[in-house]
């Protein structure tokens, strides 16, 4: 036996809200996020991630009560991203409930975010969040792929194998990779984009990016994935938890 | 049946609500404190870590929990570790290559484990012993491990007459690691039950029904 391959929803959430289309049935309120998070644990979810996508920080109290109200009801990890600026704000987040937390741009504008968060709660609840793309025009980096910000619209010329290595190095205990060029498509993951990861870092990658049928889990796997995310597939009923699991283990992989 | 008091013990270690919640989901009623009393008169205690060994073991001592941990256990108390809760019974852990005395309710050392990835994270399996009582209803299931660190040759001799002999469950991650050890009043876990969905709350109500 190993370790099962980790299948995991994501969550965007907006002022408290999920927002992208929720295709359940039999929801009392499809907009909440504890009553999703609900679903997908009962479904066989290995672990939620929350994207907190609010503009306003105003609203940093409402993700906090999210989480709360997750954390009292749901029994399987819990990852919050989106917004998270500082060791407090880590802090905060860990109180209400979360287990981990995820850093993207603010890690980019000051990595000792990670080693920060990492000192002060270990490396097992921070998360690297890495928005890659393959270089367009006028970019260069070794491996062909940078790393870029605000949902991949900026630039940063920054190699993603460079800054995976330094996030590992300065802490991170797992890399959620996700593939801006396969991100809507649902033509697959990018398996060479965790394939180059997988090489340089030694810390647990989720594969994020690209997923439309079933059969696009087992090769993010094979090419080093740890876990695989997606959103959409699952939100819209395209297809369930439990058959992403089924289709792994017909590829001959463990899952729970 | 009497509802259960239990005392998480709160030192400063990450998220507490997950355990708190998933207690009080299989009937116990829970407090999170520092408070010695509190801590020493409860049902039983909760001990949880996350993070550091050399953190946790600061955040035990001020709050003077290894004196609460061994009152309790001299007096045959139940203690519940969990995660670096549970490392932190052992006699030392070693990180970056300094050694830092544990609580040493256990002989044996906390290290890093060696394997291609780590942490260890997500939903493994574990060999349970026959003889396990928490483990009775969920042996065959996976939980939920997050940690670098663990303890890789685990000699357990009862070394005090109150305790039972140990039984040690155990987990795989590159190298052999003790996943679970019940000694008398003392368990603990190297996964997060709380975090196991219906298989830990099944492990923690098998606690819960022991006490």
């Amino acid at each position: 036996m190993s370790m099962a391959i980790r299948v995991i929803p994501c969550l965007d959430v907006d002022a408290g809200r999920v927002v992208k289309g929720v295709n359940f049935t039999g929801l009392r309120d499809a907009g909440d996020p504890v009553e999703l998070a609900s679903r997908y644990d009962a479904e066989g979810a290995d672990e939620i991630v929350f994207l907190d996508i609010t503009a306003s920080s105003g609203d940093r109290q409402t993700m906090l009560e999210v989480v709360q109200r997750t954390a009292d009801c749901v029994f399987i990890p819990l990852t919050v991203g989106g917004g998270v600026r500082s060791p407090d704000d880590f802090d905060l987040l860990l109180r209400a409930g979360a287990d981990k937390v995820s850093l993207n741009t603010a890690a980019i504008a000051d990595p000792t975010l990670l080693s920060q968060a990492a000192e002060r709660f270990g490396s097992q609840c921070v998360v690297l969040s890495i928005d890659a793309r393959r270089c367009p025009p006028g970019v260069s980096t070794e491996s062909g792929f940078e790393v870029t910000t605000h949902g991949g619209r900026r630039s940063t010329g920054m190699d993603v194998i460079t800054w995976a290595i330094e996030g590992a190095t300065r802490g991170a205990g797992e890399i959620l990779l996700n593939s801006m060029d396969a991100d809507g498509t649902k033509a697959g993951f990018d398996l060479e984009l965790i394939q180059i990861i997988r090489s340089v870092v030694q810390v647990p990658l989720i594969a994020s990016g690209g997923a439309g049928s079933l059969s696009d889990f087992a090769p993010a796997v094979d090419a080093g994935a740890d876990a695989v995310l997606a959103a959409s597939v699952f939100h819209f009923g395209e297809f369930t938890i439990s058959q992403v699991k089924q289709a792994l283990v017909e590829s001959g992989l463990s899952v729970r | 049946m009497t509802t259960q008091d239990i005392v998480i013990l709160d030192y400063g270690s990450g998220n507490l609500r997950s355990a708190q919640r998933a207690l009080e989901k299989v009937g116990a009623s829970v407090q999170v404190t520092a408070d010695f009393d509190e801590a020493l008169n409860a049902d039983a205690l909760v001990v949880p870590g996350v993070g550091a060994f050399a953190a946790c073991m600061r955040g035990i001592l001020e709050v003077r929990g290894d004196i609460i941990i061994d009152r309790r256990l001299t007096a045959g108390r139940p203690v519940l570790g969990i995660c670096v809760g549970m490392q932190v019974l052992f006699a030392h852990g070693v990180e970056h290559g300094t050694m830092v005395d544990g609580l040493g309710q256990w002989p044996g050392v906390v290290e890093r484990l060696v394997a291609p990835i780590l942490p260890h994270m997500g939903w493994d399996t574990v060999r349970v012993p026959a003889d396990s009582a928490i483990f009775a209803e969920v042996a065959g299931e996976r939980f939920y491990f997050v940690h670098s660190y663990g303890v890789t040759t685990c000699d357990l001799t009862p070394h005090d007459l109150n305790r039972r002999s140990p039984v040690v469950t155990w987990g795989t991650h590159g190298t052999d690691f003790v996943a679970a050890i019940e000694n008398g009043p003392l368990v603990a876990t190297q996964f997060h039950p709380e975090k196991s969905g219906a298989a830990g709350l099944e492990l923690l109500n098998s606690w819960l029904q022991s006490l």
